[in-house]
């Protein structure tokens, strides 16, 4: 039946072309050696040589990094007790609120959560004196909140798929809950937890309307400094960063997928050796 | 006195629900709250640039309620304008966004499994990629000069550049485009969960291929529908970089009239008082969202 060509098929053809062709425009531009970003003047790799040059850019990607790499971290402990809780639980006192605070961020623009937040920070600061002033610890703190809840939808779904017989199993044994959570949980959803912190490191990386909000003189970010390059115009530079940008996500979002690939398959084999 | 102990410390169970609980809480919950208040401020020149709400002068406490940024909203048909221009924009681009990925979905759904994962990676990965970069990636194909005018003219098609880019079609491509994979998601995790047995029994039946998807499969994946709807609908209402990139300066949407009261006007409280309105314009959607993504997260 998917063999047949038909009307749904061409759809999804064409609706790939139409996502990858902008991309891969792009990529093939960032090697070309005119300034003008549409003529073609020859291969070059130039434009990645001057974006090495760029001191501005090359200290926000440094600052975007850290950001990420801290607020996904985060964003793994927060939204991985939050699936944990979902799950679990069962219905608790305040139950309805947290579902509705865990799942608003993911569909909220993010002009209110940006501008939310930094009146949050400004009245903080001028009630408790923290934050004293904007910087990387509120970028942290605002990309944090909003991918926690992209986390805990990975998570969640990772969980819900688990066996609960386990668990179970285990804590017949004796184990504690703790003990059960680190030695037979995380492993199992280990493939989860990386491809939440890998979301949430990509989002955290790309965000620019938030970061612009809460961001202080000394925290630019990348696409803070790509959103007022590009504002001006296109530029080759530019390209070489966004073929970077594409390449380098490519290559890590496929080798997740790969080894999660692997690791059903080998769950699956497992499974078969035990049922024999 | 073990007894009471065990009633101060909070158990292992309201500690794990209270980390997440007390974030959230703190840092989304809490800032809507004082969007609100602030919304009700004035605009001054200090730092922070707005008048206090409660003040507590000479033993006597004052409450300076401005209602004046929520009447600017009524009497400045700019904003008025705004709202509804971006509540049409997002309405028609989900519509566009729905057309496409509907078949999408039904596609990668039917697609034998093996493919099937490589496929949903293939939709899966460009949202992965940077956001900015993407919508940047248009203005060079769309510009007097960019590739599509290049290639018409070098065709013959046309002799005179077209006018697309920063233009109301160039919003809608870029919108398109930007969240495909938001609509194409929800609604392909409802179709594949759809049993076979129905369709199977609907054609037993005699009813034709095309009477069984609007009777049957359409019906089902209502939820994966709505679900994406508000997913792309909902955060384009609010959208700043695709209307600022790729719009024209008279593309009027309500994230980019925000966005110019606080950056340009620095006019905080009347920014404040904007975000409330748009809250308010999406709270049922939002609403209809959590009840369907929560829904989704608790069964097992």
């Amino acid at each position: 039946m998917s063999k047949r060509f038909d009307f749904s098929n061409l759809i999804l053809w064409l609706g790939l072309l139409f996502l990858y062709i902008p991309m891969l425009i792009l990529i093939i531009y960032s090697f070309n050696e005119s300034r003008l970003v549409t003529v073609w003047g020859g291969f070059s790799t130039k434009w990645y040589f001057e974006l090495l040059k760029d001191e501005q850019m090359l200290s926000a990607i440094w600052m975007s990094l850290r950001i990420a790499f801290m607020s996904a971290t985060m964003a793994v402990v927060l939204g991985t007790l939050a699936a944990f809780v979902m799950v679990r639980f069962g219905r608790f006192r305040g139950h309805t609120l947290f579902g509705g605070m865990l799942t608003a961020p993911l569909v909220m623009p993010e002009v209110i959560t940006g501008l939310s937040l930094l009146l949050l920070f400004v009245s903080m600061g001028q009630m408790i004196g923290w934050p004293a002033e904007r910087g990387m610890t509120t970028v942290w703190i605002a990309h944090t909140t909003f991918c926690t809840a992209y986390v805990a939808i990975v998570v969640n779904a990772r969980l819900r798929e688990m066996d609960l017989s386990i668990e179970e199993a285990a804590m017949d044994l004796g184990a504690t809950p703790v003990k059960v959570f680190f030695q037979i949980m995380v492993p199992i959803i280990a493939p989860a937890l990386l491809s939440g912190w890998l979301l949430a490191f990509t989002l955290s990386l790309d965000d620019l309307v938030i970061a612009s909000f809460v961001a202080g003189p000394g925290s630019t970010t990348l696409p803070m400094v790509v959103f007022s390059s590009v504002r001006l115009g296109v530029s080759p530079k530019i390209n070489a960063l966004a073929t970077l940008i594409i390449l380098s996500v490519s290559f890590f979002v496929f080798l997740a997928w790969w080894f999660s690939r692997r690791a059903e398959k080998k769950a699956l084999r497992e499974m078969r050796e035990m049922m024999e | 006195m073990n007894k009471l102990l065990k009633k101060l410390i909070p158990d292992a169970r309201t500690g794990v629900v209270a980390i997440p609980y007390v974030w959230l809480l703190l840092f989304f919950l809490m800032p809507f709250l004082i969007v609100f208040q602030i919304s009700f401020a004035e605009s001054e020149i200090s730092i922070p640039p707005y008048s206090a709400i409660v003040e507590y002068v000479d033993e006597v406490l004052t409450f300076n309620l401005n209602l004046g940024n929520f009447l600017l909203l009524l009497e400045d048909d700019l904003y008025f304008v705004a709202y509804l221009s971006s509540v049409k924009i997002a309405l028609i681009s989900t519509f566009i966004c729905l057309l496409i990925s509907y078949p999408m979905a039904y596609a990668i759904a039917r697609a034998e499994p093996r493919t099937r994962n490589i496929l949903l990676m293939l939709v899966v990965l460009p949202s992965w990629t940077s956001f900015l970069i993407r919508i940047y990636a248009w203005i060079g194909l769309l510009k007097n000069n960019g590739l599509i005018n290049n290639m018409l003219i070098g065709a013959g098609i046309i002799d005179e550049p077209i006018h697309l880019l920063h233009t109301d079609f160039a919003v809608y491509l870029g919108i398109v485009y930007a969240y495909l994979p938001f609509m194409v998601l929800p609604i392909y995790s409802n179709l594949i969960k759809l049993d076979g047995s129905l369709l199977e029994a609907s054609a037993d039946l005699g009813a034709k291929p095309w009477k069984t998807f609007f009777t049957v499969t359409l019906p089902l994946s209502k939820a994966g529908i709505i679900a994406g709807s508000m997913l792309v609908f909902i955060p384009v209402v609010g959208e700043f970089v695709i209307p600022e990139l790729l719009g024209s300066p008279s593309t009027l949407m309500i994230g980019k009239v925000l966005w110019q009261e606080f950056f340009n006007n620095r006019d905080w409280p009347v920014a404040a008082a904007v975000a409330m309105v748009m809250l308010g314009l999406l709270l049922i959607p939002i609403v209809l969202f959590n009840r369907y993504q929560l829904k989704e997260m608790e069964t097992q």
